[in-house]
């Protein structure tokens, strides 16, 4: 429990003193949905259609930006070999630095959706599911995109491969959560969508740090 | 059973053995395809409904099958090299993949072919389709990390966890893709052809699975055999090298 904390402190202050990665992510976030509007029309009913789906979408590939410098700055620099050395268990120090990834990219994400689904003309009934499916739903892209971070060290082309292996596997959590959204904006429930996106993170969490773990122990043996 | 599993882990003894069976597996394979093709094209009748079309399903639908057979047999593959560092079947969930995604293109290809007579277009957002799909790209993922490392050992082995990643989500995947279809389109096209199926029609179809399987081994042992020998020039070629 103290090196996950420690681990988490330490990676939270790197990202803080040198990094612009949470800040480049929500840029990235923005941009990318700002430019729907200039290819699809700027008619506001069209818009606030597909807001949910433009949003969800963006955000995927918006926290997929720094998921490759995870564990890359650590395997270069050796950090990562004592990582594994230290009598930390290396999943737990896994889901400490996963946790921090998520801090420092999906939580700035969400704070920025809202003002995004204004520029798009979401119905306002669907701002706080919105805000609530995506809290439930970027930890679990977080800790998928975990295991391919970890599955890419030391290989070429890197970051184009890591989207290549996790996009397909993000596919339920982007269905789930932009189906939660819509559900609510028509008028019904979306109980079932929470639930079960909540049964992905919980799924996620213990199996995710797991296989991370054993892709790193193989990056450094 | 265990002694047998490792008997086979030595790669000589493997060779010796695809040796004996590769051309039984080709000559299955040609006679059972011809068999199934002449029954498919020729001696069966063509669909009430769909007319003449309903002849892409013998190709159809065992490449879809085969698609699912080898993604599974590549997992159950990878966690046998992964636990037990069995070398060949490490070897095997490498070669199987671009047979795999063969077939899943094939299938995909040949749906395309038998939708535009039958649905008016090339492509909608089936379920079954849409899951396809994702398995092609689970396919191509895979095969873009296997080749990514200098030392091919290590690319093998992260290609394993992700085969098994992937294994875990393809259910998973398959569950969200029939939800999110029938929110957005409830009244499905495709049917098939239902439960009852002619023994005419069930006859091609069940000689060109077998002989689908047969190709795969046979296959899958060529690619086999070349990446063990690929192995042994390579130890050559570092040995000349270091002297």
């Amino acid at each position: 429990m103290i090196g996950f904390v420690q681990i988490l402190r330490r990676d939270l202050r790197l990202a803080q003193r040198q990094g612009m990665d949470s800040v480049m992510a929500v840029m990235f976030f923005v941009i990318a949905v700002v430019l729907f509007p200039f290819g699809v029309g700027p008619e506001p009913n069209i818009l606030a259609r597909i807001a949910a789906g433009v949003i969800w979408v963006a955000a995927l590939l918006s926290s997929m930006l720094s998921l490759e410098r995870l564990f890359q700055t650590d395997y270069e620099d050796g950090s990562l070999e004592l990582l594994t050395l230290s009598p930390i268990t290396l999943e737990v120090a896994v889901l400490a630095k996963i946790t921090a990834h998520w801090l420092t990219t999906g939580l700035p994400l969400i704070i920025a959706a809202p003002l995004l689904a204004v520029l798009l003309n979401m119905s306002v009934s669907g701002f706080p599911m919105l805000i609530l499916a995506l809290a439930l739903g970027t930890p679990s892209l977080s800790l998928i995109g975990g295991v391919g971070a970890a599955l890419i060290l030391g290989s070429r082309r890197g970051g184009v491969l890591l989207s290549l292996l996790i996009l397909p596997l993000y596919i339920p959590v982007l269905i789930f959560g932009v189906s939660a959204v819509d559900a609510v904006i028509g008028g019904f429930e979306a109980k079932a969508q929470l639930l079960i996106m909540a049964g992905f993170l919980l799924a996620a969490l213990p199996l995710c740090p797991w296989a991370a773990a054993a892709a790193l122990r193989q990056s450094v043996e | 059973m265990t002694m047998l599993f490792h008997r086979f882990a030595n790669p000589t003894r493997f060779l010796r053995l695809a040796a004996v069976i590769q051309p039984w597996m080709a000559g299955i394979t040609l006679l059972l395809g011809a068999a199934g093709l002449y029954l498919g094209l020729v001696g069966s009748p063509g669909d009430y409904q769909q007319g003449q079309s309903v002849r892409i399903m013998y190709v159809h639908v065992p490449a879809a099958w085969m698609a699912l057979f080898i993604y599974s047999s590549m997992a159950i593959s990878a966690a046998v090299g992964l636990i037990w560092k069995h070398p060949l079947a490490d070897l095997i969930a490498k070669s199987s993949a671009p047979i795999g995604a063969c077939f899943t293109f094939l299938s995909l290809l040949t749906g395309s072919l038998w939708g535009k007579p039958m649905w008016g277009t090339w492509w909608v957002w089936d379920a079954r389709l849409t899951s396809m799909l994702v398995l092609f790209f689970l396919y191509l993922g895979y095969m873009a990390l296997v080749n990514a490392f200098d030392d091919p050992q290590r690319g093998i082995r992260a290609s394993s966890i992700l085969v098994l990643v992937g294994f875990i989500n393809v259910p998973i995947i398959k569950f969200s893709v029939d939800w999110w279809n029938t929110l957005h389109q409830p009244a499905s096209v495709f049917k098939m052809g239902g439960p009852s199926i002619d023994p005419s029609m069930l006859w091609p179809l069940m000689l060109m699975a077998v002989a689908f399987n047969t190709y795969y081994v046979w296959a899958l042992l060529v690619r086999v055999r070349a990446e063990i020998i690929a192995n042994r020039i390579r130890i050559l070629r570092l040995k000349q090298v270091h002297g």
